[in-house]
């Protein structure tokens, strides 16, 4: 393991019922994030990602084990928008400026830079239900970013979206990452999406939820699809996350 | 790079003007004023309907005229009551007391209901009796109100907000127990402490419900205010409209009587299409839930 830095956020064997004696939905999960890292939480549906990524953000507690986060706590951002359906783009940003403390007259010179960085300057003044959903994404990237955290933890955030959407978002979120230099841990279940952006892949297994391998994705950015290392490591990423899946559904 | 631009910039900008020339006014006018007749039509008609068949049945069966008058003496009774000032002066009492009693009910209701909703346990132990106000008829509230209070403008109000406020009140807890939890979680994330939470997201969250409720509250504060006009007249109390109703039955007024129906009807009605019908569509508009 790479330890060039003291991780920004360490799992010790964490475990997470929701129901006292019920069932383990995490399962004794170790791993370090270091600062500055793009991890990707790869998974199959009820393996647990998200409840790790709750944990993380604080919405829940672990129930066992320890889990050392960053003490001004996680930005997050969900697979819907969950922007507030009665401001505009700007004032949604402005939102999190407002929660995070910033003085009224400077949120909306901030606000207005943050979309610019998303590209949505243009529609500012638009609310949530004029943007398109890969707009809206771009919005909540932008007030993710308002919450000024070092880490940054996305929910399947573009799951919803069509392919080439999704594609522009992800050069989007990548030069945002490079110039921001945040740490972000983002949820998927598409191989291919983890192999875009992760500078490491931890792929999780269900029944219970833990981290069964990973891989360190030492490929220069920008990677295309159809680069041979990205086509090597996604088919052994597949071919070992349809074994897990595997032995759930067979 | 530039060659693209300049090439993006010139592909739409053609069909955009034609669109913006042609289609877009003279759609926005027609649907306006068409969605204002389709909307009025429909009643209209049904009013006429009824109309003509109250002049039918009164031409074919010639009832006894005290009893069962025809649209015409209605109408005339309407008219007389205007012209010595009766209806202006029941309406506008009525109104007034109506509209002070729901404001009143308002400040009440809205503090209990945001403590009801945040507190589990209070809303758990008080839920059961808000509700059993709020379907208990507030006309049994009259008796109530005229031993303490006797007739005064006390007794009106005690029945509006008996009434009113338990249905308020309701309206803002189901409103908010209906935010959304994704809601709460952003609150959370983004690090939202208890009052900025309410404040910034669950409220607004929660206004359409909230209207809701409110335009709910309205109607029970004018049936409760009619309820106790009704019966409690005289003494210091003005003349409202549920005054005018009794004074009716007391003169064997058939037409005045259903001239008082008729105002009380109008009066709640209007002040729904008038007050919460807009509020209701800018709220629905605004989150382009219409």
């Amino acid at each position: 393991m790479r330890t060039a830095a003291a991780p920004i956020i360490s799992a010790t064997n964490v475990d997470k019922t929701f129901v006292p004696g019920g069932p383990r939905v995490l399962d004794s999960i170790s791993f370090d994030v270091e600062p500055g890292e793009f991890v990707c939480l790869l998974g199959g549906s009820g393996c647990g990602k998200s409840t790790l990524l709750g944990l993380i953000a604080g919405i829940e507690q672990p129930t066992g084990g320890t889990l050392m986060l960053p003490a001004d706590g996680a930005a997050m951002m969900f697979q819907d928008s969950a922007l507030m359906p009665w401001l505009s783009a700007r004032r949604n940003v402005e939102l999190a400026l407002r929660l995070r403390g910033v003085a009224r007259a400077d949120r909306r010179a901030i606000a207005e830079e943050l979309l610019a960085m998303v590209h949505l300057t243009a529609a500012a003044e638009r609310r949530p239900h004029e943007l398109s959903g890969g707009m809206r994404q771009r919005v909540a990237l932008a007030r993710a970013l308002a919450q000024e955290r070092s880490v940054l933890l996305m929910d399947e955030p573009f799951a919803a979206l069509d392919a080439i959407t999704r594609d522009s978002l992800h050069s989007e979120l990548e030069r945002v990452w490079t110039e921001t230099g945040r740490t972000i841990v983002f949820v998927t279940h598409n191989v291919r999406e983890a192999m875009r952006l992760g500078d490491r892949i931890l792929l999780m297994a269900p029944t219970p939820g833990g981290v069964v391998a990973e891989w360190h994705i030492d490929i220069d950015r920008p990677r295309a699809a159809d680069d041979p290392r990205v086509v090597s490591t996604t088919a052994e990423i597949t071919e070992r996350l349809r074994r897990e899946m595997g032995h759930e559904h067979s | 790079m530039s060659t693209a631009d300049t090439r993006l910039e010139r592909g739409p900008a053609a069909p955009d003007r034609v669109l913006a020339e042609v289609t877009v006014p003279g759609r926005d006018q027609g649907t306006r004023r068409s969605r204002l007749a389709s909307a009025l039509a429909p009643p209209v008609l049904v009013f006429v309907g009824l109309i003509a068949l109250w002049q039918l049945f009164v031409v074919l069966a010639d009832p006894r005229p005290d009893l069962y008058p025809g649209p015409g003496e209605a109408v005339s009774a309407f008219v007389s009551a205007w012209e010595a000032g009766t209806i202006t002066e029941a309406v506008s009492t009525s109104l007034r007391r109506g509209v002070l009693g729901f404001l009143l009910s308002v400040l009440i209701a809205v503090p209990i209901g945001l403590v009801l909703a945040e507190t589990p346990w209070l809303r758990r132990a008080f839920g059961p009796f808000v509700t059993g106000l709020q379907v208990l008829p507030s006309v049994a509230w009259v008796p109530v109100a005229i031993i303490w209070f006797g007739l005064t403008d006390a007794t009106v109000f005690t029945v509006i907000l008996l009434g009113a406020v338990p249905s308020i009140i309701n309206g803002l807890v189901t409103g908010i127990a209906q935010v959304p939890p994704q809601f709460h979680q952003v609150a959370r994330v983004l690090g939202a402490g208890r009052r900025e939470r309410l404040q910034l997201i669950v409220i607004p969250a929660a206004l359409p419900n909230f209207i809701g409720g409110l335009k709910q509250g309205w109607a029970f504060a004018w049936r409760s205010l009619m309820a106790a006009e009704i019966i409690a007249t005289g003494g210091t109390l003005g003349f409202g409209l549920g005054a005018l109703l009794d004074q009716g039955r007391q003169l064997a007024d058939m037409a005045g009587v259903f001239t008082a129906i008729v105002l009380i009807l109008v009066v709640g009605v209007l002040i729904e299409i008038a007050v919460f019908g807009p509020l209701e569509r800018f709220v629905a508009v605004r989150r382009g839930l219409r």
